[in-house]
């Protein structure tokens, strides 16, 4: 079996235990809505300060959404032992790994991209700045799971693992967070968006040929 | 050819302990007496600042304590690194002493900023590259150091927390620059040290004696701290009771 056909099989599984348990993907989703709904709340509806922060409200709500839903990856198939029968495999763990993460992705990314127009008109953003937001995220979030799986794999049945996995990888996603908010600003005002995108194309490339290794290294340690 | 000086003896815990015990004294010794010299240089010594008068001084601690708040994560990183590659505890066991240390360092250097940002740019805490980035730094530091702190098994606590402290080293120069030009898009740079006027030799020197000091300290303090963990980690062996016995 070569590796796509491996990634294939892996991300209809993945697909399909997600499907059936559609809970956790809306539950992801809810609070991504609510964080972001809890700003004006906060800062007032005043709808001159709620387009400035638009962008970066968003953005760091799909931050938190992220982590919130890094638990899942990898601790039910850790529980069950799928993870142990994976590891044992012949297939090199860097392609199933690659497959869970693009599997984790298309469960909890791609339901926040698919949502943050909404939440963008809801703070003012004009049409630009939507695109410029969906863009932004379609290129940030998969960097939000392939980092995120790191300290996923690291806390794997850890006691307080979930809040511990905060602070292992909230750090590191703060060029994300950067890139991905600048891009909405850039797009607002007359300086453009175009080197915050390439910047964030350039981590998730970077992100994705070094983090499968790091969270291969990451299960070995804390499944042995 | 037997009689030649072995490295490799004192990667054993057991002969480590012995040798870090002759060492901390000298160092504590040497941060003490360059500490001396470095407050003396620093209060005595050097002129008043004509722009920023007395509060200026308190660089001769923020920017020692700054400097090895970064230094001792990439001497962290490597014996990481080290231990990952070669498989020796007693590295794990440094990286895991110099934590705290460099941890420290972090929240002075941060504490000492703001208490010199106050009189000179009026403001406790600005969002300046610098401070967000060591900020971010001392966050790193936490999380090496909580998610030790989580795993029972020593053996997994220190094989995890050198790959975090890997990833996050990789990571510090993107976060720093990141952090730089976010800063520059969002506010003219309000503060540039390298725009400064061009700091008196009297000053350069007390600074330096000072982070000499700092270094001193950092390599006193860890020491210490890896005996600790030695003596806490090796604690059913035969050669920690014979100590035991022999020192009770």
């Amino acid at each position: 079996m070569n590796a796509a056909q491996t990634v294939f099989i892996l991300l209809r599984r993945e697909l399909m235990l997600a499907m059936r348990r559609r809970g956790d993907v809306l539950t992801v989703l809810f609070f991504f809505v609510i964080v972001a709904s809890l700003f004006p709340l906060g800062v007032g509806p005043d709808p001159k300060l709620l387009r400035l922060m638009g962008g970066g409200v968003v953005w760091v709500a799909a931050l938190l959404a992220a982590m919130l839903s890094l638990g899942r990856m990898f601790a039910g198939d850790y529980a069950d032992g799928t993870l142990e029968q994976l590891v044992l495999t012949p297939t090199p763990p860097v392609v199933w790994i690659t497959g869970k993460i693009l599997a984790h992705w298309l469960v909890s990314g791609v339901p926040l991209i698919l949502m943050a127009p909404v939440l963008g008109v809801q703070f003012g953003l004009s049409g630009d700045a939507l695109a410029v937001l969906v863009f932004s995220l379609l290129l940030g979030t998969p960097v939000l799971s392939l980092i995120g799986a790191i300290g996923a794999a690291l806390t794997l049945g850890l006691r307080g693992g979930g809040v511990l996995v905060s602070l292992l990888v909230l750090p590191l996603y703060i060029p994300v967070l950067i890139f991905g908010a600048g891009a909405v600003d850039g797009a607002m005002s007359e300086l453009g968006s175009e080197a915050h995108l390439s910047l964030l194309g350039g981590i998730l490339i970077l992100a994705f040929m070094l983090t499968p290794w790091a969270v291969s290294a990451a299960l070995r340690i804390s499944i042995e | 050819m037997t009689s030649r000086f072995n490295l490799y003896k004192y990667s054993s815990p057991a002969t480590f302990y012995a040798l870090a015990g002759k060492m901390i004294p000298w160092f504590y010794g040497a941060a003490a007496l360059l500490g001396a010299v470095g407050l003396y240089i620093s209060f005595f010594l050097a002129p008043t600042d004509f722009q920023q008068s007395e509060a200026y001084r308190i660089i001769f601690i923020h920017v020692p304590a700054s400097w090895m708040s970064m230094f001792i994560y990439v001497v962290m990183a490597g014996w990481a690194a080290f231990g990952l590659a070669f498989n020796t505890r007693l590295s794990f066991m440094m990286a895991s002493a110099l934590a705290p240390t460099g941890a420290m360092l972090t929240f002075v250097s941060l504490w000492t900023g703001a208490l010199w940002g106050k009189p000179t740019w009026g403001a406790w805490w600005v969002w300046d590259a610098r401070l967000t980035s060591e900020l971010i730094l001392f966050f790193l530091y936490l999380g090496f150091m909580a998610l030790q702190a989580a795993i029972d098994d020593p053996r997994r606590a220190d094989r995890a927390g050198a790959l975090i402290a890997l990833v996050g080293v990789v990571n510090v120069p993107i976060i720093y620059f990141s952090v730089r030009w976010w800063n520059t898009l969002h506010q003219g740079a309000s503060v540039s040290m390298t725009k400064a006027p061009s700091m008196a030799t009297i000053m350069l020197e007390g600074m330096m004696v000072m982070a000499l000091a700092v270094w001193m300290y950092a390599i006193a303090a860890s020491l210490s701290r890896v005996r600790s963990i030695i003596l806490e980690r090796e604690r059913n062996t035969q050669w920690v009771a014979q100590l035991l016995e022999t020192e009770v």
